[in-house]
């Protein structure tokens, strides 16, 4: 007998159906992922074993664990005693205001009926913080939240997960606000877990490779029903279904386009010398006491040298807090720095706002986060015309230059009357590049393009890229923390650690031969060898 | 002007809101009557036919000696029984509806203050000018000043505000610091004696308010300010080259304006309660000076006539709800929990 089953799941907002006839088995002591991208109905369908979805939804079909059926009086002994969950955000999933020792036996102590002074209790503690691999904090236990990492967070929530022995443990993209070094140890620590204890696991996840590393077996969703489900080794070898196929697909592969093909011409002192070349550190100083005097800096980025050749593309590698956008925006002289910077044979550190304007056509900017990058008041055709208007406000051809970078990221020129809230995410950062690559700058800054979008797009996205590269002739300084989009994408990479540069080279020779101990570990964590 | 998608549907949601759609009406009408009030409310008369001759006392003065050939050697009080005479016998003259201004005396009442009558149909006060007709052209001068106030205290509010929070640093600062000692001197008080100091005509009241009024929007713009300039799309635009102040102008303070003009309806409210409370008070608009406050502060004076004092505050009240109402509606036009319900 399966552990869990789910018949017939609907569950609706209003008229619209955000999970859709969905089925599916859970069997003791394996893990089954649930893979799709965002809005697919994934985190709805889990969060419905618990009954833990929003009021106004309407929920029909069966939901049996263990032979018995959800009711309200199941749930109760289910919540957090016989199926544990984790979540995504570790910082938000735990209460500020108690200390972490209280957090994780609270359902112990609420399922078993011992107080929290209990020699039971603290016995319990004791052995859950062993589990987790936080046998330091026992000591010191008394701590909160916001004095933790975020992997030490997310092992604190693990550990209240398991604190009642669940035969299921629910684990919500519970890796996906981390750092990939951290992903994988986080991965890792839930594997163990689950083999040592014989436990069943729910893993929800938008990545693949996750899935390959840690699951038995893999339902597929997209768009509230579930595409297509089978054992891990079917599905990644034999995928029956176009999403599927789409998906495993989807994947960046593939390296840059070699530099010699690109340019128009074949002089080498164009490909050879570089339009930029800068050694460069940005420090914010600490102010203290109320005379507000400098007490010490913060290097946020220290001493990084770099340099970037016309059509070519530059990867910063780096984990969160490492300074690779901290270096972007220096570049661009949007945040302060000290050391020269020399663009197309010219210094541009010193130059004022004023004088500096006229060269900020040639350096442009794509941010993350597609939703915020585009003025939610403008049309896009005004977005777009914005640079142009600015830059050249003489010149009559606007309208027939606007149509042609429309057209080339793949958008339709009827689109130009409508406001961004009238696009998806992948649409909308095409409407960013296109306001980039409309003032044909020699150098585009990407600052995690590709980092909020779904795989599928984010898949489009690059492609985009490589061709406007190809295209335009224009180089990219590529930021990303994931090292796969950067294999496929750059020729040189840099990986920062702490503002400092750990390791520089060409892509395919420190892909294949780091030397550096946090580049290998970067690495193994990106391409995750099997657990 | 083509209106964005998101003006329509604000204009929408503004005019669901039925009740302060209606009071928005109203308002409007009210005030686009008060602004003809001498053509409704006056001692002259609107037209005037003399000796094959038109002519128009609102506009221009007539000499009565000059031109009618009276005693004076000003301008004639058309009500006088011998005036009337003169002209009807020569011509004609249209009167308008009420035959009072704000300060013109009627010299025919008993007692002043007089009540309700078919000539004076809201009484009149302890000096025997016409309550309609002082209500008529205070309504409008409370508006007027409100609205002067209102606009004159945003446009240095929001200035000040945007650059407080764009640039920041030691401006925002020492600015910050001025504001909160600013806001820690007690308003009424200092209008008080400022307006013992000078003799307060309209605009010297409406710039002894004008020195505390501007505070109110300073924070709100100055907190939307802070928060818009490291927006996504606020970086873009400066990485594009566009000038600071285009910047502000074109990108930061549309969110900025969601916020005032939620404000702004409340604003006219207190601005209004304000210089009704000083004129109550006798430090407000010089006297003679058609004025709601004064109004009820004749019904105060005069509890055995309660017309005083209930016109005094029904007006008050409607103009007051009124307003309240409006912003209601405002509010409701610019929340985007309204604007976006029933998408996402």
């Amino acid at each position: 007998m399966s552990l869990l089953t789910i018949q017939n799941l609907t569950i609706a907002f209003g008229n619209h159906k955000v999970v859709d006839d969905v089925s599916l088995t859970v069997e003791k002591g394996s893990i089954t992922a649930i893979v799709g991208e965002s809005g697919s109905g994934k985190t709805l369908t889990a969060q419905s074993i618990l009954q833990l979805l929003p009021g106004e939804a309407t929920v029909q079909g069966a939901i049996t664990f263990n032979g018995e059926k959800q009711t309200n009086a199941a749930i109760t002994q289910w919540r957090g005693n016989r199926i544990g969950m984790i979540f995504q955000e570790p910082m938000s999933a735990l209460n500020p205001l108690h200390t972490i020792d209280r957090q994780i036996i609270e359902a112990y102590c609420w399922h078993k009926r011992v107080p929290r002074s209990h020699a039971k209790a603290k016995e319990k503690l004791a052995e859950l913080l062993d589990a987790v691999g936080l046998t330091y904090l026992k000591t010191r236990a008394r701590v909160y939240p916001h004095q933790l990492s975020g992997g030490e967070r997310q092992r604190v929530m693990i550990a209240m997960a398991i604190s009642n022995d669940p035969d299921l443990l629910i684990a919500d993209e519970p890796t996906t606000a981390l750092d990939v070094t951290l992903q994988q140890q986080i991965l890792h620590l839930l594997k163990d877990l689950q083999k040592a204890r014989g436990m069943a696991m729910v893993f929800i996840t938008h990545d693949l490779l996750m899935v390959r590393q840690i699951a038995d077996h893999v339902a597929v969703m997209h768009e509230g029903k579930i595409v297509e489900h089978g054992t891990v080794e079917t599905i990644f070898s034999n995928p029956q279904k176009p999403y599927t196929k789409m998906l495993l697909a989807a994947a960046p592969r593939g390296g840059p386009a070699p530099l010699k093909m690109m340019g128009e011409s074949e002089s080498t002192d164009l490909v050879e010398q570089p339009i930029l070349s800068t050694t460069l550190s940005v420090h914010f100083p600490i102010k203290t006491g109320v005379l507000r005097r400098t007490t010490g800096v913060v290097k946020a980025v220290d001493n990084v040298s770099l340099s970037i050749r016309a059509g070519e593309t530059v990867g910063i590698v780096g984990e969160s807090g490492s300074g690779k956008s901290s270096l972007a925006f220096a570049l661009l002289k949007l945040i302060p720095s000290t050391g020269p910077i020399v663009f197309m044979g010219n210094r541009i550190d010193g130059l004022t706002a004023k004088q500096f304007r006229p060269l900020r056509r040639q350096l442009q900017l794509v941010f993350q986060d597609p939703y915020g990058a585009l003025n939610p008041r403008m049309t896009v055709g005004e977005i777009i015309a914005e640079g142009l208007k600015l830059h050249e406000p003489k010149s009559t051809d606007h309208a027939a230059r606007i149509h042609e970078i429309i057209t080339q990221v793949g958008l339709s020129p009827d689109m130009l009357d409508r406001y961004p809230h009238a696009f998806s995410g992948g649409q909308r950062q095409r409407i960013a590049i296109a306001r980039a690559m409309v003032l044909k700058p020699a150098l585009v800054v990407l600052d995690e393009p590709t980092s909020a979008l779904d795989m599928s797009v984010q898949a489009q996205v690059l492609e985009l890229l490589k061709n406007l590269q190809k295209t335009h002739h224009v180089a990219y300084l590529f930021i990303s923390h994931d090292l796969r989009v950067i294999k496929a994408m750059a020729h040189e990479v840099l990986v920062l650690k702490k503002g400092e540069l750990v390791e520089h080279g060409p892509t395919e020779k420190l892909f294949a031969n780091p030397q550096q101990t946090y580049t290998k570990a970067l690495f193994a964590a990106a391409f995750g060898e099997m657990i | 002007m083509a209106l964005s998608p998101i003006t329509k549907r604000r204009i929408a949601t503004f005019k669901a809101n039925r009740r302060g759609y209606i009071a928005f009406i109203i308002l409007v009408t009210l005030f686009a009557l008060s602004l003809m009030s001498e053509f409704i409310a006056n001692d002259k008369p609107l037209l005037v036919y003399y000796k094959g001759q038109l002519l128009t006392p609102i506009f221009h003065t007539y000499i009565e000696r000059d031109t009618f050939g009276g005693d004076l050697e000003s301008e004639p009080d058309y009500a006088d029984p011998w005036m009337h005479h003169e002209i009807c016998k020569n011509g004609w003259m249209i009167m308008p509806l009420l035959k009072y201004d704000y300060r013109s005396i009627a010299f025919d009442v008993e007692r002043a203050p007089s009540p309700p009558t078919t000539r004076n149909p809201l009484g009149t006060d302890d000096q025997a000018r016409d309550v309609l007709a002082r209500v008529m052209y205070g309504f409008r001068l409370s508006m007027i000043f409100a609205l002067l106030l209102v606009s004159l205290s945003s446009a240095v509010g929001i200035t000040l505000g945007a650059v407080s929070g764009y640039f920041g640093g030691f401006f925002d600062l020492f600015f910050q610091r001025f504001l909160e000692i600013w806001h820690g001197i007690p308003v009424l008080f200092l209008l008080i004696i400022l307006s013992s100091m000078v003799v307060p005509n309209f605009w010297w009241l409406l710039g002894l308010m004008l020195l505390f009024s501007w505070m109110a929007l300073v924070d709100v713009v100055r907190a939307e300010f802070l928060r818009a300039r490291n927006f996504d799309y606020v970086r873009a635009a400066r990485a594009l080259g566009v000038p600071e102040l285009t910047i502000m102008r074109r990108h930061v303070l549309p969110n900025a304006m969601v916020s005032v003009f939620t404000f702004l309806p409340f604003m006219i409210t207190g601005a209004i309660g304000t210089l009704t409370s000083l004129d109550f008070l006798g430090f407000g608009l010089p006297i003679g000076s058609p004025s709601l406050g004064e109004l009820l502060a004749q019904g105060k004076n005069n509890p055995q006539s309660p017309w005083l004092g209930l016109v005094g505050f029904f007006t008050l009240a409607t103009l007051l709800s009124l307003w309240l109402f409006v912003g209601e509606a405002v509010r409701d036009a610019f929340n985007p929990r309204k604007i976006f319900a029933g998408r996402a």
